[in-house]
């Protein structure tokens, strides 16, 4: 509980003072002053208008936000797709605004792991091979990367179904895949687009379960959501508005997390 | 390094067997093209050794010069019965003989019109009046028998040595070698048969025919004169004709177009008339080289055209796969996929395709000729060079058309991309 009250502290921190100041040892992203201009006929429209957030290592976030209100751009932007038009964006120390593609390409398979709403799988890829592109394109071949797919496959319960096609499995199972893809290269950051936004009820529970797991793990999860009941599983939720952030809340300990056989945090 | 090659070619051909129709139809360009490379080029490389093969039967140390009528003395010659004079003379053969180092013997021959005859058989033959030497400028297999001997010619001696064909025609079923043949008025013994060229093309005649019957010059001299007789649509005309040909064997290879130029200069001072031609096989090999290549280039052309054709189908066909698979390289981008591996592997993809068509196409290529040979008795042949320049032009019309598509695929932004439904 003293690593969530200490996020707590930082947090509230920087709603009133300006943020990136302060020594952030324990910070995986830090945003200052960040902004994403577009251009529209003769209009300049900004989806995101001088955003300040500071996360720490390990932290679980969920964004939320009315459409319009920028949270799909803070996702891109967050997850090193996009680079703000101004300000500087500093993601395991980093600066995103500088990289060039080919960086923005390395930054991803090393920091970031993606889960997207609609899974995203390639369907001429097995599910071995799918959990494996992130390490295809680290370079590592073979028995190691074998190996490496099969231990997450089973850690996200599929140690059964490495040969299958993506189509092959129910929603919930692609899901799970997904995860097991986005852990392979080790990120620093899990960024989860609407995880549960195309699976009914129940399976949307346990792929939160999962996530949750992986937080109790110690890995620093972003999650963007509309459904209160599943914001409800983070840390902090945030709430996005005519791009920049309106609130950012502690939530209280979730009944449900608390239940996974992994534990919460002690 | 050739792990991960292997690893992108095997997904590669795992992509396009999802849609086998699909890439099959695509491939379809690049195996005719292909194949028809290759078949073209084996039908006029089949062609062209026949002809190369045709002219060395000529030979290519030899120079053949013929008697010819000048065209005026023709003209006149139809109008009245005087005799036309023309064409080579005995002094040629001995001032060609004994002027030039280089050459190293000349063949002169008669060449008379005959009717030969056993029993009721009749065939009209070309009598050529000859030397032995020119059973060795016109090398023929001799099928039985011997060929003519310095000694018929020192000794007058009556004796014919007759074409296969010939022998076939007049002799068939009896006893060839010793047999009495009746040309015109006098009796020859036949003492050989060799073998004769049965294919004379239009534009190089070989210096044997296969109505062919070869006897000692003397005797042709002896028997015939030089003076003969046409009739011709109720004219007559003579004509006195000392040599019909002469053929120049010249020492080495080397040597031949330099001898002929001198030989020709030197008849050219003697025959004001022009009465004579000259062919250099030599000459004629090295024409019918050029025009072989001119043929090839023209050949290279038309398959070029339809490997182009070929190339854009594919590159059709990888666009429409890109804008197909625009998830699938948000998603790939979105991993940590860098721009230059999208490029790759969607090269890799083409350059599949377009080698699988390639080879398919080498093998109908290679099919083709052999089917032409098989029915249409046509000489063909695949030239190892033709097959290798296929591989390579696969490969790079795989390369060439497949950079578009991927370079597309690269650059769509991985938002979008993923956005894409």
């Amino acid at each position: 509980m003293s690593a969530l009250a200490d996020s707590q502290t930082k947090t509230s921190n920087q709603m009133d003072t300006p943020r990136g100041s302060d020594d952030s040892t324990g910070s995986v992203i830090r945003l200052n002053q960040v902004w994403k201009t577009y251009r529209m006929g003769d209009q300049d429209v900004h989806a995101l208008a001088g955003v300040d957030l500071n996360i720490e290592r390990g932290s679980f976030w969920a964004i939320s936000g009315s459409s319009g209100s920028g949270k799909s751009t803070m996702l891109n932007l967050l997850g090193c797709l996009d680079r703000p038009t101004k300000g500087t964006y500093l993601l395991e120390d980093k600066d995103i605004a500088k990289a060039t593609d080919d960086e923005l390409s390395d930054i991803r398979l090393k920091y970031i792991g993606f889960v997207f709403q609609n899974f995203h799988l390639i369907p001429q890829l097995t599910v071995e091979e799918n959990i494996g592109l992130p390490l295809f394109y680290q370079g590592i071949e073979g028995a190691d990367a074998s190996k490496k797919a099969r231990t997450l496959a089973e850690r996200v319960g599929l140690g059964d179904r490495l040969g299958h096609r993506p189509t092959e499995l129910s929603g919930g199972q692609q899901q799970r895949v997904a995860i097991a893809r986005a852990l392979s290269n080790d990120p620093s950051v899990i960024l989860a687009d609407e995880p549960t936004g195309n699976l009914d009820t129940s399976t949307g529970d346990s792929i939160m379960a999962l996530l949750c797991e992986l937080h109790d793990q110690g890995k620093t999860i972003i999650m963007v959501t509309h459904e209160p009941d599943i914001a409800a599983y983070a840390d902090f939720e945030l709430v996005m508005r005519d791009g920049n952030i309106e609130t950012i809340r502690e939530n209280p300990p979730n009944p449900k997390r608390t239940a996974t056989p992994a534990g919460g945090p002690s | 390094m050739i792990w991960r090659f292997i690893r992108n070619v095997r997904l590669g051909i795992k992509t396009l067997m999802l849609h086998k129709m699909r890439s099959m139809l695509t491939m379809l360009g690049m195996v005719f093209g292909v194949g028809a490379v290759i078949a073209m080029l084996a039908v006029g490389e089949g062609a062209s050794r026949e002809a190369l093969d045709q002219i060395r039967k000529l030979g290519s140390q030899n120079i053949i010069i013929n008697s010819q009528k000048p065209v005026e003395q023709a003209a006149a010659g139809a109008m009245n019965v005087r005799m036309n004079i023309y064409g080579l003379l005995y002094d040629d053969l001995s001032r060609i003989e004994q002027s030039y180092e280089t050459v190293h013997r000349v063949v002169p021959a008669k060449l008379l019109r005959g009717q030969g005859r056993v029993l009721g058989r009749t065939l009209e033959l070309r009598l050529v009046g000859t030397s032995p030497d020119w059973f060795d400028l016109v090398a023929r297999e001799l099928i039985a028998g011997r060929r003519m001997s310095q000694r018929d010619l020192d000794e007058n001696s009556s004796v014919v040595v007759l074409t296969e064909h010939g022998a076939r025609r007049l002799l068939a079923g009896q006893q060839t070698l010793g047999a009495q043949v009746l040309i015109n008025s006098g009796y020859y013994t036949v003492i050989g048969v060799v073998k004769s060229e049965e294919s004379q093309s239009s534009t190089m005649q070989t210096p044997d025919q296969n109505i062919d019957a070869y006897i000692p010059i003397n005797v042709a001299i002896e028997r015939f004169g030089d003076i003969s007789v046409t009739r011709s649509s109720g004219s007559r005309s003579r004509e006195l004709v000392e040599l019909h040909q002469l053929i120049v064997q010249v020492d080495s290879i080397d040597h031949v177009e330099s001898t002929a130029a001198a030989i020709d200069r030197m008849l050219e001072l003697n025959h004001p008339k022009k009465d004579y031609s000259m062919s250099v096989p030599l000459a004629l090999l090295r024409q019918a080289e050029a025009t072989q290549r001119t043929f090839n280039i023209v050949l290279g052309s038309i398959a070029g055209i339809s490997l182009l054709i070929g190339g854009i189908g594919i590159m059709n066909i990888m666009l429409a796969s890109v804008t197909e698979r625009t998830k699938e390289i948000g998603i790939r981008r979105a991993i940590g996929a860098k721009r230059k591996q999208i490029v790759g592997q969607f090269l890799i993809e083409t350059v599949v395709l377009s080698v699988t068509g390639g080879l398919i196409g080498i093998g109908i290529g290679i099919l083709i000729p052999w089917l032409i040979t098989m029915f249409a008795q046509m000489p063909t042949a695949v030239t190892m060079w033709s097959v290798m320049l296929s591989v390579v032009i696969s490969v790079g019309i795989g390369i060439v058309f497949g950079m578009y598509p991927a370079m597309r695929a690269a650059n769509l932004d991985p938002i979008v991309a993923l956005r894409h439904e």
